[in-house]
């Protein structure tokens, strides 16, 4: 047994060792607090700047910036509606194509791929991925464009476009250029971000759920349908989310492609523009304070618009997770 | 911790010395169509001279504001200021390089140089009241040329760009309509057509879809090999767009009653002279402080003035003829004054 003293020792020598861990502890707290605080002040001296730099041409527009369509800078009138038409319409095509295949894309290779085959589509996906995105604006511009109007469009013109309601939609000269062709464009970027992040989630669906359903005679789509999509749908909504994020701010592969004209048609095939191509394309050159006040207007609202699309995905997923458990 | 600190001092001197070695560097900013030839320029400087300039192609519109805030020694930009503005923020301006813009267009069956327009038709194709290439008013000045019956499709600058000021202010000095409806500057409101971005993207644009007409700086579209139409100038000539043109263009013009050489260069007299041609321009201040600096600038570009001519010709630029140097030496003489109030160039 130790003597009394050896025993007061000890204790002493590991209540200093803890005091220099509550001192390590305190300054890892605080140093991580600082980093985090870091963020918010970042974001908030942002919109701050960029609320400040446009507020010569909010305060010469008013609300009819964003209701005017008129871009012209040698007359210093400025209106945000034809970008964000671009921008809106070039991403909802992008959706609208790279939802589904994304989602066949990993429902193939989590749910029917031969395990052969699965891990090098699972990397050329992924690959896809990590291209940057001027490569898409180039191949675009010089490969799928003109591939587009000799091939594509003349034959969308000749069915679609005679079509009842929808036809207005695919009419126009064939140039390969304009809001169509920025919208496949960015469904083909988005699509392996939306895909892998699907994929990523259908794997981690117990096996055991799966092979449940199965064993009580479901079909594959039974299964994805009812065991599936259910368990992961916060993750295929964050997928989602980020593809759309992607596209709503892609710069330079629209700006290749979309024809960059400050003009709203009925027509998918004429040139229009995004709020993130006309940055690119004017900034350089835009001296007047008006005209960067509303290039920076234009910057901002598109930073309001993907926080509102990350609140609408968030208020999203809490609902559906309320919902969860209940009996439907 | 000591070490620490030591090696966080040697970090911070590695950082900083080569910041006080380039102290003696002249730097600019500005105009991005000129940056080519000053970069060359800089380069063959410093090879003779040892002393180094370095210059950032951010724009026209940037290089304005960077002069304005003494950022840098001098700004550079396609667009020349009016003489009232300069002025008002203590700026002089010379030209430094000459360049010329093309029509280029996609015609099947159309050599280079072969199709005649006027500065009207040019305006009226770009506002879209001629729609066909076999159109009366392009026909008529083309008899003889089997034109196609093609749609036009117009091809523009969608990026800010001094080569667009120049091509908008040609249209504007030429046609009434265009002046009123769309103006010029480096960014305009575009009636017709489609935007690339920068020469190669207009220049892409035009070689991919039929019946499109666009304009270029000269280098690209004889780099490209593109198809470019001849345009009659005051005198009623059809000059080929080429170096001698737009030199022509740049001798002939009046630079000795143009205050602080406001001077666009479209337009210009000589039956000789390329009717879209333009000057790209350097500002500096005229009262510095450190005038040792402004110094440094101005034998830089008289060195390049003198000793460049050649090296931007390989680039296809067009260095001024020596009448409009003689004029810029000139105006520093009278113009800039150093610190004790003697002039700061003889």
């Amino acid at each position: 047994m130790a003597s009394p003293v050896a025993v007061g020792r000890a204790f002493e020598a590991r209540s200093a060792r803890t005091s220099s861990f509550r001192w390590q502890d305190a300054l890892f707290r605080g140093t991580t607090r600082l980093f985090a605080a870091l963020v918010l002040a970042l974001l908030a001296s942002i919109i701050v700047a960029l609320g400040i730099a446009a507020a010569p041409a909010l305060k010469a527009f008013g609300y009819g910036f964003f209701l005017t369509d008129v871009w012209n800078p040698v007359t210093k009138q400025f209106g945000a509606l034809a970008p964000l038409y671009g921008t809106v319409v070039t991403s909802a095509i992008a959706l609208l194509i790279g939802i589904p295949v994304s989602f066949g894309i990993a429902l193939f290779l989590t749910e029917m791929c031969p395990i052969a085959l699965q891990r090098p589509l699972g990397t050329a996906v992924e690959l896809l991925a990590a291209i940057p995105s001027i490569i898409y604006g180039m191949w675009g511009l010089f490969v799928f464009a003109p591939f587009f109007a000799e091939h594509v469009q003349p034959l969308l013109a000749s069915t679609l476009g005679a079509a009842w309601l929808i036809g207005p939609l695919f009419r126009g000269a064939p140039t390969g250029l304009g809001i169509l062709t920025a919208g496949i464009i960015l469904a083909v970027m988005v699509i392996p971000f939306i895909a892998s992040v699907m994929r990523d989630v259908f794997e981690i669906v117990p096996p055991v759920l799966k092979e449940s359903a199965y064993g009580i005679g479901c079909t594959t789509w039974e299964v994805v349908r009812n065991i599936v999509l259910p368990y992961t749908r916060i993750g295929v909504i964050g997928g989602i989310m980020l593809g759309l994020g992607r596209a709503l701010g892609e710069t330079m592969a629209v700006t290749f492609v979309i024809g960059n004209a400050y003009r709203i048609r009925a027509s998918l095939f004429e040139p229009g523009n995004s709020i993130a191509s006309a940055l690119a394309n004017e900034f350089n050159e835009a001296a007047d304070p008006v005209h960067r006040g509303a290039l920076i207007a234009l910057g901002l609202f598109l930073f309001v618009l993907t926080v509102a699309v990350l609140a609408a995905s968030r208020a999203l997923i809490a609902g559906l997770s309320r919902g969860e458990g209940r009996q439907t | 911790m000591i070490r620490m600190l030591t090696a966080l001092l040697a970090v911070t001197v590695l950082l900083v010395a080569p910041v006080r070695a380039n102290a003696a560097e002249i730097t600019g900013a500005g105009a991005t169509f000129p940056y080519p030839v000053y970069a060359k320029w800089a380069e063959a400087y410093k090879a003779a001279t040892g002393i180094g300039m370095n210059y950032q192609s951010i724009g026209s519109g940037a290089g304005i504001a960077q002069i304005k805030a003494k950022t840098v020694d001098f700004g550079a930009s396609d667009m020349p200021l009016e003489a009232k503005d300069l002025a008002a923020a203590g700026l002089m301006q010379f030209p430094a390089i000459v360049g010329g813009v093309v029509p280029v267009m996609n015609l099947a069956g159309i050599k280079p140089g072969e199709i005649r327009l006027t500065g009207r038709v040019l305006a009226d194709i770009f506002l879209g009241k001629i729609r066909k290439w076999n159109d009366k008013a392009i026909a008529d000045l083309n008899p003889g040329v089997k034109l196609p019956a093609d749609a036009i499709a117009v091809v523009h600058r969608s990026d800010g760009s001094g080569t667009t000021f120049i091509w908008t202010d040609y249209l504007s000095k030429v046609s009434a309509e265009w002046k009123n409806t769309v103006g010029s500057g480096t960014a305009v409101s575009w009636p017709e057509g489609v935007g690339g971005k920068g020469n190669e993207g207009v220049a892409a644009y035009v070689q991919r879809i039929k019946g499109s007409i666009g304009y270029v700086e000269y280098a690209y579209a004889r780099r490209n090999g593109m198809a470019h139409a001849l345009v009659q100038n005051r005198d009623g000539a059809y000059p080929e767009p080429e170096n001698a043109t737009f030199q022509a263009a740049a001798a002939n013009a009046d630079w000795k009653n143009a205050p602080m050489f406001y001077r666009i260069l479209t337009d210009q007299p000589g039956r000789d002279a390329w009717p879209i041609t333009g000057a790209s321009f350097i500002l500096i201040h005229t009262v510095q402080e450190n005038t040792g600096k402004r110094a440094q600038v101005l034998k830089f570009f008289d060195w390049s003035f003198h000793n460049g001519q050649k090296l931007a010709e390989t680039l296809d630029y067009v260095p001024l003829p020596d009448s409009v140097v003689k004029l810029i030496e000139d105006a520093w003489k009278a113009q800039l004054k150093d610190a004790s109030g003697k002039a700061a160039w003889s």
